[in-house]
């Protein structure tokens, strides 16, 4: 089943921090349950999303790659 | 605000003015207060009667001669030739300038710059990679320092370009400039040297050092914010990076901030001056203050360099078992500024890609304490600072394991 996000961010252009930080920013004001679709073609996002994904408790659903963009699905869960 | 004392500070041929009042301002790499004589001289700027650098009439000649002399003194503070200085809005632009300008001239696609590079520098590294160029950041060795040796091996027929710091704003650690320059002017390839750390503070030669292009801030030499300056060596091909009117030579186009630059001009000018009696006196309070950290908090390590390969004003300590947030919020109560070192580490709660590099944990990145001083810091106040940094320590840890 494809994954329908609630809310998109387009973060391409974006270096580390930048797509952590907006990726936060948006779900600061998503419920939780809801799912964040981010798009980054910042190489290092994919790394940096796992590793924030598990400190933060977030759920990151699933991540596509499209070339050198990346959409990463995360799921808001406290 | 306490003010006064002019005279007796004006003999010491130092700025009459202390800027930060009554507080003690620990975090200069982050921002350095504008020295009241280069306010001075940029009010009748701001305050009108002076036009365009290039207006056809005698305001804008006037102006042109302003922006001209300004060009002189800070291409003086390196040795260097005042028609290789572009005006920028910042030192950031001057770096993104500096790499992607040189890259786009290029025949190559390889750079070579540090790990611990100024995120501006990285990240225009990063944009290269992303349009197909490949980049070698260079690790550093435990004190930050980058090997001439590892540079000699990096550089490959194709290498367009070596950019690596002056020193570091983070963990002050000052990097063999000469010994590198050697090595990149030996094999011809452009050496790219951010010194907005180094600048006014330890002295930099262009022709000395091989630099080709070098990147200056303002406000590092108590110069006004929004304004910065890439110098680049006439034999240089590069790529302009913001398009218009054909200001700075046609390297930067936009109509140059005159009040900011002709304030940056002055700031060169007395960090020029200043450099070496400033240096003097600012490593002996670096030295006691940094010292005093160590013996009354014995778990702390500092980080980075020592003496000489230091910057003269700049202390860098982690302690393990507190949150440097925490402290920094205890010592802003107390009346004193400081800083963890790194911004990024304050967006996303990550360790600071500086401090990862000289290998240091997770947990001990997180009690990164960064005291910048600078042209008003006094005795007694590296006096209050050893009285508060323990005690705040102290506090925090017994509060964490109650």
């Amino acid at each position: 089943m494809p994954l329908v996000a609630d809310l998109k961010i387009d973060c391409l252009g974006l270096f580390c921090p930048m797509p952590i930080v907006k990726t936060r920013e948006a779900l600061r004001r998503m419920t939780v349950g809801q799912i964040l679709e981010m798009s980054s073609d910042d190489p290092g996002s994919e790394a940096d999303m796992k590793t924030w994904s598990a400190r933060t408790g977030n759920d990151l659903l699933g991540i596509e790659r499209d070339g050198p963009v990346f959409r990463f699905f995360v799921r808001k869960t406290r | 605000m306490a003010r006064s004392s002019a005279s007796s500070s004006e003999r010491l041929g130092r700025s009459p003015l202390p800027p930060s009042g009554p507080r003690v301002y620990l975090d200069y790499a982050g921002f350095s207060p504008v020295d009241p004589r280069v306010v001075a001289l940029m009010r009748p700027f701001l305050e009108g009667g002076v036009g365009n650098p290039n207006a056809p009439h005698s305001l804008g000649l006037e102006a042109r001669a302003s922006l001209d002399g300004s060009r002189a003194k800070v291409a003086r503070l390196f040795g260097a030739t005042p028609a290789g200085v572009i005006f920028t809005g910042s030192a950031t632009e001057a770096n993104n300038l500096a790499i992607k300008g040189v890259a786009q001239r290029a025949a190559g696609h390889h750079v070579v710059t540090s790990a611990i590079e100024h995120i501006s520098v990285i990240d225009s590294c990063r944009d290269l990679e992303k349009r197909g160029w490949t980049v070698s950041y260079l690790d550093v060795d435990a004190d930050g320092r980058v090997d001439p040796d590892a540079v000699t091996r990096a550089i490959r027929a194709e290498t367009a370009l070596v950019s690596i710091m002056a020193a570091n704003g983070e963990i002050g650690t000052i990097q063999p400039v000469q010994e590198i320059g050697r090595v990149t002017r030996a094999r011809g390839v452009p050496f790219h040297v951010d010194a907005v750390g180094a600048a006014g503070r330890v002295a930099l030669h262009v022709d000395t050092c091989h630099i080709d292009l070098l990147t200056l801030s303002s406000n590092d030499l108590y110069g006004p914010p929004g304004a910065g300056a890439l110098w680049v060596r006439p034999t240089v091909k590069l790529a302009p990076q913001i398009l218009g009117g054909g200001q700075e030579q046609g390297y930067r186009a936009g109509t140059e901030n005159l009040p900011a630059i002709a304030g940056m001009g002055v700031a060169a000018d007395l960090a020029r001056i200043e450099v070496a009696g400033e240096a003097a006196r600012l490593s002996g309070l670096r030295d006691r203050l940094l010292s005093g950290l160590l013996e009354q908090i014995p778990e702390a390590r500092m980080t980075g360099a020592r003496g000489a390969a230091r910057l003269p004003h700049h202390v860098s300590i982690v302690v393990p078992g507190v949150k440097a947030e925490g402290v920094l919020m205890e010592l802003d109560l107390r009346g004193i500024a400081a800083s963890s070192g790194a911004t990024c580490t304050v967006m996303t709660g990550e360790p600071s890609y500086v401090l990862r590099a000289i290998g240091c944990d997770r947990v001990a990145a997180e009690g990164s304490l960064c005291f910048t001083l600078g042209r008003w810091t006094t005795a007694g106040e590296i006096d209050t600072v050893l009285e508060a940094v323990p005690a705040v320590v102290t506090r925090l840890r017994r509060l964490a394991n109650q």
